[in-house]
């Protein structure tokens, strides 16, 4: 009886996601024994995971209104950039400067998902495979765009003429402007960016409250089961278009707070790592290709980003030389975008 | 009429856009003829193995073999290891292929076996197992060679002793060997070429005449229309200057030009096999082809299995043709550059030939050469041209993949 138990709940789990959990309670208990400054890492990884909050929740809305996980979460990004590359180059700061590149991402982030959305319902079924290459050709449009745009602040312009610069930083401007909102810092290098978590735990709240509004549920209904959706009334195709702007909208305002937690806007390639990142996290986090909650964000992202904080400076230790972090990284974040992927076919 | 207008336009978009853009593309850049000639002919040549392998997956219903790059790995591996023992010449390609096809069948196998698993996603299936494999393979080649795999070679290890340099350069006799077993300018042997063209179609046009199938009037419509534009390569070559100079300016690898035809032919041999009309029968209907008594999940194993050792053949040839490779980069854009060249040949993920990958190869890499120039000569940066080069590889994918799929749902068989 015990056996079966135990096996359901590893079924239920997954063993890629027991692997993962087990293989950070192994990295948190290695730390203390290796001569790491252990209050910095967790600083860090608090920061990280406020970073990437956002950007993993924008999966959300996108799984469950059916269009599987959103791999063309550059778009909604790029969206973003533009709000932020804007709010510099008229010269705003502090406060302002990033309520000014989320009201200005906002609407580009909705037209963008509502078009793309009218795409998708035209593609169903290979929904991960266009929006990957959607996102792809996008970013790289816009390498285009960013190197031809006429930008006049200095600070974020090439200092040889036209164009967005590659990486431009936000020191000075409103860098970590939420982190250190109201920030608790326990000890010197212990600090919990209060600000950070509150935005997060903003929208995660914001994002369950809406799952169980009317409009959320018909969403959810499209998502999980389309026949009994038409069936009741509910336009599926419409429900598609919602959660891939919601999906968009919150991939720009991600992208934001990820910037100013960082301390620069990336552009260029830069936008293509963010889905990956994203999908890996709210898969280890339990969702599935059909189904995700809000837990499965916070937890994910949790997981998530503490194995990729605490490995790195770990792996340094065991091998000074090369980038076994990185190739972890690769790992970990392929891996469980596969077995994804065959759980997903599995139920079909 | 106009109904078959739209059609043929409907198939072939991705194509017809293509052509308008190199020939734009080429008359902005302000290159010779003969340089973006010889230049495309030598990619042609580099690059045949790997589009090629793309060919049975798709006939086979399981879409474009995203995972082709697993095959460029285990060529890539066998590389590494006949480059560490260090052997010469064409030996060394032979030895190369030896090892690298029993690990393609294991790749291959593997492979095959998550498309089962993923029926219906395998195209994204293999591109994300492509990455995860990059990392298996980052984390053999880079970490564990010198640590729990023993070996010792200054010449290709990284000067701490583990892991393989980040470039490898193989032997001076090794690179490439294929091509210099037998080079032969174009202008020497074209007439060759032109002449076996017209040859066989004129043996073509005599078989349909006698055998009068249906439809056998356009068919001879078409082989007319070759015939004359053969007609008119052979007086271009005769005659006109620019064309004269791309002949004497490139050189035809023969060993290679061999091995695209015989690989090539191997490939429509295949499908004309039980085999083939097994993966056509799973590429039409899994359900009825598993009612006709065709085990469905062996028989995509074995495409995927053939697709993969195709991959391998071609980045060896790809690879002795560069002449030195990037441990851990030259495999990343090996599926996304093989599937565009497909596409652009006017495959979809229903349907391609081995014409279509050798059209394919010629416009995708003509606009991949052109592009940086033109943007250089236009807008005086050559990055804008780059980034040009893969807003188009990208786009062409994803414009492709649209269409198709979008008309697949009215009921269209595309």
């Amino acid at each position: 009886m015990n056996n079966r138990r135990v096996k359901q709940f590893v079924a239920a789990i997954g063993v890629p996601r027991l692997i993962i959990m087990g293989y950070l309670l192994i990295l948190l208990i290695a730390m203390p024994f290796m001569g790491l400054q252990i209050e910095m890492l967790y600083t860090q990884a608090f920061g990280r995971i406020g970073m990437y909050g956002v950007l993993v929740l924008a999966m959300l809305p996108a799984i469950e209104s059916g269009i599987k996980m959103n791999m063309a979460l550059p778009l909604g990004v790029i969206c973003g950039l533009i709000g932020g590359v804007l709010s510099l180059d008229w010269g705003f700061s502090g406060w302002m400067g990033l309520f000014l590149a989320v009201l200005i991402s906002i609407p580009i982030a909705v037209v963008v998902g509502i078009l793309y959305g009218m795409l998708l319902n035209k593609i169903k079924g290979s929904e991960m495979m266009i929006a990957t290459y959607t996102g792809y050709t996008a970013v790289a449009i816009m390498c285009i765009v960013w190197m031809a745009m006429p930008v006049n602040n200095a600070e974020v312009r090439w200092p040889q003429g036209n164009g967005v610069r590659n990486i431009v930083t936000l020191t000075g401007k409103y860098e970590k402007i939420l982190d250190h909102f109201l920030e608790i810092r326990i000890t010197e290098e212990l600090v919990i960016p209060t600000g950070l978590f509150l935005t997060v735990a903003l929208a995660c709240f914001l994002m369950w409250l809406f799952m169980r509004s009317k409009t959320g549920i018909m969403m959810k209904t499209a998502g999980s089961n389309p026949v009994l959706a038409e069936a009741n009334g509910i336009s599926v195709d419409r429900m598609r278009i919602l959660g891939m702007t919601l999906s968009s909208v919150l991939g720009a305002v991600g992208i934001i707070i990820y910037s100013q937690s960082y301390g620069f806007y990336q552009f260029y390639m830069a936008p293509l790592n963010m889905a990956f990142i994203a999908v890996a996290a709210i898969l280890i986090g339990g969702a599935t290709v059909g189904r995700a909650t809000v837990f499965h964000v916070i937890f994910g992202t949790v997981l998530y980003q503490s194995i990729m904080t605490f490995t790195l400076p770990i792996a340094n230790v065991i091998m000074p030389e090369g980038t076994l972090s990185e190739i972890v990284r690769i790992i970990i974040q392929n891996g469980i975008i596969l077995y994804a992927l065959t759980k997903a076919g599995e139920s079909q | 009429m106009t109904g078959q207008i739209k059609k043929i336009w409907k198939e072939n978009v991705v194509t017809l856009v293509f052509i308008v853009l190199c020939l734009l593309g080429f008359a902005a850049s302000g290159q010779t003829f003969s340089y973006v000639f010889s230049e495309v002919s030598s990619r042609l040549f580099r690059n045949f193995g790997l589009v090629f392998s793309l060919v049975i997956p798709v006939i086979a219903g399981i879409g474009l073999n995203f995972g082709i790059v697993l095959g460029a790995m285990a060529a890539q591996a066998a590389f590494i290891f006949v480059t560490h023992w260090r052997f010469q010449g064409v030996a060394a390609l032979v030895l190369v292929a030896l090892i690298s096809t029993p690990l393609s069948i294991l790749f291959g196998w593997l492979l095959g076996k998550l498309f089962n698993k993923t029926k219906g996603q395998e195209m994204i299936t293999g591109m994300i197992t492509g990455f995860f494999a990059n990392g298996i393979y980052q984390l053999f080649f880079l970490v564990l060679i010198g640590t729990l795999i023993p070996m010792k070679d200054d010449r290709i290890m990284i000067y701490n002793g583990i892991g393989i340099k980040d470039t490898l350069k193989f032997e001076d006799s090794v690179a490439n060997a294929l091509d210099n077993i037998w080079k032969v300018r174009l202008d020497r042997i074209y007439w060759v070429f032109v002449l076996l063209g017209m040859v066989c179609l004129g043996i073509l046009i005599w078989k349909t005449r006698e055998e009068k199938a249906p439809g056998y009037r356009n068919r001879l419509a078409v082989y007319g229309a070759w015939e004359a534009a053969l007609l008119v390569v052979l007086a271009l070559c005769l005659w006109n200057g620019d064309v004269q100079m791309a002949l004497k300016f490139t050189s035809i690898p023969m060993v290679p030009l061999i091995l695209m035809v015989l690989m090539g032919l191997m490939v429509n041999i295949v499908l004309k096999t039980k085999l083939g009309q097994d993966f056509r029968a799973i590429g039409t209907s899994q359900k009825v082809a598993a009612a006709s008594g065709i085990d469905v999940d062996r028989t995509r194993i074995v495409a995927i299995i053939l697709s993969t050792i195709l991959a391998a053949w071609g980045q060896i040839i790809f690879l002795q043709n560069i002449g030195n490779f990037n441990t851990y980069s030259s495999h990343e854009k090996v599926s996304l550059f093989a599937v565009a060249a497909i596409l652009v040949g006017g495959a979809s993920t229903r349907k391609a030939t081995v014409k279509q990958c050798i059209i394919g190869i010629i416009l995708f890499h003509t606009l991949f050469v052109i592009a940086p120039l033109a943007g250089k000569a236009l807008l005086n940066d050559a990055a804008y041209g780059e980034y040009f080069r893969e807003a188009i590889s990208y786009g062409v994918i994803t414009l492709s993949l649209v269409l198709h799929i979008s008309s697949r749902k009215k009921g269209k068989r595309v």
